[in-house]
């Protein structure tokens, strides 16, 4: 028994150091002390329901960018065909189509090829005569590229996404993509969720589009709208502090969009209203510099995302890439919009299909109540296990303290997060933990009252007990790693500390607790009982 | 030796009181089905049925009714207010189904309106948490997913655990999934699935006479039911804690019921008594002890979760709480009386004996 112990002793003192050189570094005060050079740097992470934060899953219109796409698929086949001397009217995209007329039947085979030479992309899903002389094409990207352009569509959103939270300043966001056309962002440590998610998810589509001076408004908010332009609205602020939206016609045609972004920021115009200045590259600036050159006189609207912001007049040929968007801005909101503008706009609109935001006091108050709760339940089990098995107790409870550590250095460890579920986990491993040695000391008591020696007890009493043991934990990490498989991240948290604890316990309550015992019979005196 | 709460010589006649626990058992298991009828199935929280919580602290005392009628004023939709943890910690939860609304509109409406009513500083939203259709629905599979496979490796696992026929175990894994399969070609709802999986499986276990099986899978059953039947009853919301509760008490139940069948196996091997009702009962009289400390020390730190552990836990730790109690009865009264009913076949106990030269193979159990 004794050269037993030579080896065992110093397994469970390496295992004790490891655990706690993983533990300690996430206690702070450990953590700024000069022990912490030799300790691994990795702490115990918090889940977002105890540290506070938001955790948001968005849903990405992948259609929307398709459109988009066809959309600008129907402008360049039209511009291309327009230097073939082709005519091709009214691109539009029609049931997620690309849709649009040739006007002269004779040139079908001209277009046909000038289509399958340059639009690779795209496939002509079908051709319909009318009795004019016209046909009418209905194409659609080949399904390839549209998986492509799926996939894009979410690398660049993530993109955008991680590019806005940084600016925004966040420390350790975690963005990702999830299944479908889902991205998960989990944020930890928010004061104003809000404001966040309405950084994340403003799609910033920005276009600069004429204002159609010559359209009747009140005929176009009764629905007749001249063709190739569009009815918006603009918010208008009044003196007196309220707001309407006002009904405005633009042109159809984007004459810039907002891609040749290179920098936007805050600034101030002389009455001290915020508004948002904006820079484009050089390709951008020579597009505003023709579009403004042109129009001098009419006005430019700037809107984003299909709201109208402001209608300034042209006054002049704008060279050299600045221009300014004004609004009824508070300076946050001004703050807000630039970041969006300088992070890039999403390639299509999301929208919030999860989301779960737990303020920083809700999730220090989690905190205490789930410790408070541990050390109080802790306490009762520890004085029970005293109070029933004695010397024994003692033994059951030290192995319990080392078994709580192990878990909590496996948490560290491994880079696992503690959620408010799991601390469930950590509270139930105390129940459970005293399950392994409560079955051993019932067995040796029955062993004993058979008249056996303590020896020979203990030693039945682990013979016995440890296969039940070993059996009974089973159930539990199947349970256990079926809910981490499925749940989501709270419950894993729960997942995993009972299955650390699970593990551990067959560590502590029966390696550990046997070699105790087994140090206690080497020391004993002839005649000394064994307390249990 | 120290305090002993179970005497050693303890001889309490469980399986003869077992018509009555059968009576027990059946009737709470009806009650809770009958509820769950009525009610139109279980409520489920906003993980699956979607919507949005907010979770808003008070500095003081408000009172609900008060709260209520202000927060109707904003006519959200399906909106219900209740109070949330101790009556001392002035924590109300607003839901609402919130259809095409956005949660940043949801809060925006709830805060103006609160702040209308009360002082800024007053209150303090605390949580807010809304989940989609989309999401409900894929959080509903999952969890049902989970219900599922728990139930699928655990008959498997006690199968070949209990009988040591890892043979017959994988027949009867086979057997489920099959059945399962032609079940999901008739595309019908996950939730009869999971059912009809616990049906066949409890079939297969009394065809293939895995009789230890069947009490472990009849316990497990027994204990879902009525803990579910309990939360109807008590109108609790079902979200995704209550299902890692639910997987968890699974765990634990079958546990309790693993240690009572080894030591009924160990005793029917050491030929303790010739009467199987009365081994069964010596066995249980056997382990109660134990059952007794584990179930009492677990329940002192579920008990001190439910009571400390503050609102958001506090639903799981009751599901918990539930759970110990039916699991640690359902291990004495009802997985353990059952053997009873099906007699054990133990025949690879008997071929590990040293053959004595005995006639009978098998000794002849007396039903009592």
């Amino acid at each position: 028994m004794k050269g037993n112990l030579r080896w065992k002793i110093p397994i469970i003192l390496l295992v004790l150091i490891i655990s706690l050189l993983y533990f300690l570094p996430s206690f702070s005060g450990v953590k700024d002390s000069p022990l912490s050079k030799i300790m691994p740097d990795r702490q115990v992470n918090l889940g977002l329901d105890l540290q506070g934060g938001i955790h948001l899953v968005l849903g990405v219109e992948v259609d929307r960018a398709l459109e988009r796409s066809l959309s600008q698929m129907g402008q360049d086949i039209r511009d291309e065909a327009r230097l073939s001397d082709i005519l091709v009217l009214r691109p539009r995209v029609e049931n997620s189509r690309l849709v649009f007329t040739l006007l002269q039947k004779e040139q079908q085979p001209e277009l046909d090829q000038l289509l399958s030479r340059t639009f690779t992309t795209m496939r002509v899903v079908s051709r319909q005569s009318q009795e004019d002389g016209r046909i009418t094409y209905t194409l659609d990207f080949v399904q390839e590229f549209k998986d492509n352009l799926k996939d894009m569509t979410l690398e660049q959103a993530v993109k955008t996404i991680r590019n806005r939270i940084d600016q925004f300043g966040v420390a350790e966001p975690d963005i990702r993509r999830q299944q479908e056309d889902r991205i998960q962002v989990q944020l930890p440590g928010l004061d104003d969720p809000q404001r966040a998610i309405a950084i994340i998810g403003q799609t910033a589509h920005l276009e600069f589009k004429l204002v159609d001076e010559d359209a009747d408004i009140d005929r176009a908010v009764q629905g007749v709208i001249p063709p190739g332009s569009r009815l918006y609205h603009q918010e208008i602020t009044l003196p007196d502090g309220s707001t309407i939206s006002e009904p405005i016609v633009l042109r159809a045609e984007t004459a810039m969009t907002g891609e040749y972004i290179t920098n936007a920021h805050t600034a101030f115009d002389q009455y001290g209203q915020p508004y948002v200045a904006i820079s484009f590259d050089s390709r951008g600036s020579r597009i505003f510099e023709r579009v403004t050159g042109e129009n001098i006189r009419k006005r430019l609207a700037i809107v984003l995302d299909g709201n109208v912001y402001s209608t300034p007049v042209i006054q002049e040929r704008i060279s050299g890439g600045r221009a300014s968007i004004t609004g009824r801005f508070t300076v946050d909101e001004a703050h807000d919009l630039a970041v969006v503008l300088r992070a890039g706009s999403l390639p299509a609109p999301v929208f919030v299909m999860e989301e779960r935001t737990v303020g920083p006091s809700l999730g220090q108050e989690s905190i205490e109540r789930g410790v408070r709760s541990a050390l109080i339940g802790g306490a009762l089990v520890i004085i029970f296990m005293i109070f029933y098995y004695g010397f024994a107790g003692v033994v059951a409870n030290t192995v319990l303290a080392f078994n709580i550590l192990l878990i909590m250095a496996g948490l560290a460890g491994f880079g696992a997060t503690l959620t408010l579920p799991g601390i469930a986990g950590i509270i139930l491993t105390i129940g459970i933990a005293v399950d392994a040695n409560v079955l051993i000391f019932e067995r040796i008591r029955e062993e004993l009252r058979r008249g056996l020696s303590p020896r020979a007890a203990i030693e039945e009493g682990y013979n016995r007990a440890t296969l039940t043991i070993l059996d009974a934990n089973v159930t539990t990490i199947i349970a256990a790693v079926i809910l981490y498989q499925f749940g989501t991240g709270p419950i894993r948290g729960f997942a995993v500390t009972l299955t650390l604890g699970v593990l551990a316990s067959m560590f502590t309550a029966i390696f550990v607790s046997r070699v105790i015992f087994d140090i206690w019979i080497s020391r004993r005196k002839p005649g000394m009982v064994l307390s249990i | 030796m120290g305090f002993q709460i179970v005497k050693p010589n303890t001889d309490y006649d469980f399986v003869g009181k077992r018509r009555i626990a059968y009576l027990i058992s059946v009737s709470l298991i009806l009650l809770g089905l009958i509820s769950l009828a009525v009610k139109g199935g279980p409520r489920l929280g906003i993980d699956f049925a979607g919507g949005v919580i907010i979770q808003v602290k008070f500095q003081e005392e408000v009172e609900l009714s008060r709260l209520t009628a202000v927060m109707g004023e904003t006519e959200l939709p399906g909106l219900v207010v209740q109070r949330f943890g101790d009556r001392s910690d002035y924590e109300f939860l607003l839901r609402t189904s919130a259809e095409n609304m956005t949660p940043s509109e949801v809060r925006e409406i709830t805060d103006n309106k609160l702040t209308e009513h009360f002082s800024q500083d007053f209150f303090i939203i605390q949580r807010l948490e809304m989940v989609g259709p989309r999401v409900g629905a894929d959080l509903r599979e999952s969890a049902l997913h989970a219900l599922f496979f728990a139930v699928l490796f655990i008959a498997i696992y006690i199968s070949g655990r209990f009988e040591k026929k890892w043979f017959v175990a994988a027949f009867m894994a086979a057997g489920l999934a099959g059945g399962v399969y032609l079940l999901k070609l008739i595309s019908i709802p996950l939730a009869f699935l999971i059912f009809a999986a616990m049906i066949i499986t409890l079939v297969l276990c009394w065809y293939l006479r895995l009789n230890f099986a069947l009490g472990a899978v009849v316990a497990l059953i027994h204990d879902v039911l009525i803990t579910v039947g309990i939360f109807s009853l008590l109108n609790k919301e079902f979200d995704l804690t209550i299902i890692a509760a639910l997987l968890t008490i699974l765990g634990y139940s079958l546990n309790d019921t693993i240690i009572v069948f080894d030591r009924i196996r160990e005793n029917l091997r050491g030929r303790i008594s010739s009467s199987l009702s009365r081994t069964i009962n010596i066995s249980i009289n056997q382990t109660l002890g134990r059952t007794i400390v584990t179930s009492g020390t677990t329940l002192l730190v579920v008990l001190s979760l439910l009571f400390l552990g503050g609102g958001i836990i506090h639903d799981f730790a009751f599901a918990l709480t539930v759970g110990i109690i039916v699991g640690t009865y359902s291990s004495i009264y009802v997985a353990s009386p059952i053997l009873l009913n099906f007699r054990p076949v133990i025949e690879e106990e008997e071929e590990e004996e040293p053959a004595p030269a005995r006639k009978k193979r098998r000794p002849a159990y007396q039903n009592r």
